[in-house]
């Protein structure tokens, strides 16, 4: 096969495995907040900005990854 | 002056190019319907000698390299430089501007209300519990930071602008002062001997030699995550939002025209957010690895909120 087809179909199924692993991380995030939000509703506030630390500092991995994709595809 | 003369041919040669890029295209697709070429689509993100005003472009000043001792400087304007300059007058224009407001009356009013918003905020939640009272000193650079940072990625989503943290080397010389800033904030606080102590780890004498290439690694490792974080952000974001554009080009219809502008509307309120955020994660990463370095891994601190 032609390398450049290889590395279009790799940089696809790249971006598709990153985002597994993303929206997997952050979906368990986000349902820990929203327990721990539900049980002790005064620190909500505190609850929602660690999450969105934690958030972005996941994102900030995934496109460590989803980087490697894009040079992949616009090779 | 430098521009007249050339914007007019810059403009002449531009439009030419895209007619001969189009006719090229659609000549090789042998004019069937895919003459849709994404690298073309990119070129809106990525650096360019020109800037671009409604209905010219503004050929900037190019300077030849220069070579001092082995290294080669290229000091000429380009698009994203271009933004980081603007980025750095007006943050300054409306940091003098909010600072004089002062001098009328202690309370703020208007914009200067705004930025004492954020500077409060950025002060009792993010340096006060990562650095203590001794981080305030460190608080010029870390607003700066945030507010050059906040400048320059809302400065891509205004029309005719360019995120120039879509750039990786602005993210990066962006992680390298803050590598600086760590560094000399955790020297400062704990004195040179005692920092580097920390690097050996607290391990024997004999392991010392593959300790301390690690640990010098792993101080490379946070500012660079900051580097590619901002950077991919703002650029993934742009990416979508052009693609979004770009398959109106590709199924050459305007049925598709609605559709696609519902879709980029919502990414373009996402990338507003994002842009926010990502300012104060850098600013809070930031802040967090200066308090790290400052009060050393291994201590006990006592948070008092």
């Amino acid at each position: 096969m032609d390398p450049k087809a290889i590395a279009y179909l790799a940089a696809g199924f790249g971006a598709g495995i990153v985002i597994l692993g993303a929206a997997f991380g952050i979906g368990k995030l986000a349902a820990a907040a929203m327990e721990a939000s539900g049980r002790q509703p005064e620190v909500a506030a505190q609850v929602r900005v660690s999450m969105l630390i934690a958030a972005a500092l996941i994102e900030g991995a995934t496109f460590f990854a989803l980087a490697i994709c894009i040079i992949l595809a616009v090779k | 002056m430098v521009f007249e003369s050339s914007f007019i041919a810059d403009t002449l040669q531009h439009t030419a190019h895209t007619v001969a890029d189009t006719a090229a295209a659609a000549h090789a697709s042998g004019g069937h319907s895919e003459g849709f070429n994404f690298m073309h689509l990119l070129e809106h993100m990525k650096n360019s000698t020109s800037v671009e005003f409604p209905g010219f472009h503004l050929l900037l000043p190019q300077f030849a390299p220069v070579h001092v001792g082995g290294v080669t400087f290229d000091l000429s304007i380009t698009k994203h430089v271009f933004f980081l300059l603007l980025g750095g007058v007006l943050l300054f224009i409306a940091s003098v501007y909010a600072a004089r407001s002062y001098k009328m009356s202690l309370v703020p009013r208007g914009f200067a209300n705004l930025m004492e918003l954020i500077i409060v905020f950025l002060r009792d939640e993010v340096v006060l519990p990562n650095m203590g009272p001794a981080g305030l000193k460190y608080m010029p650079y870390l607003l700066t930071t945030f507010f050059y940072i906040l400048i320059m990625n809302l400065s891509g989503l205004v029309p005719y602008g360019a995120t120039a943290t879509g750039n990786i080397m602005v993210t990066a010389g962006l992680a390298i002062i803050a590598f600086c800033m760590i560094q000399i904030s955790a020297i400062k606080a704990k004195g040179l001997k005692h920092y580097l102590a920390e690097l050996t780890g607290g391990t024997p004498w004999y392991l010392w030699l593959i300790m301390i290439p690690i640990e010098i690694l792993g101080l490379f490792t946070k500012p660079f995550a900051l580097c590619m974080r901002l950077f991919a952000n703002m650029t993934g974001g742009h990416i979508v939002i052009l693609s979004l554009f770009g398959l109106i080009f590709m199924f050459r219809s305007f049925v598709v025209a609605p559709v696609s502008l519902l879709f980029v509307v919502g990414i373009y309120m996402l990338e507003l957010f994002v842009a926010l955020l990502q300012a104060y994660v850098f600013t809070m990463l930031t802040s967090l690895f200066m308090g790290l370095g400052m009060q050393g891994e291994h201590q006990e601190e006592s948070h008092t909120h």
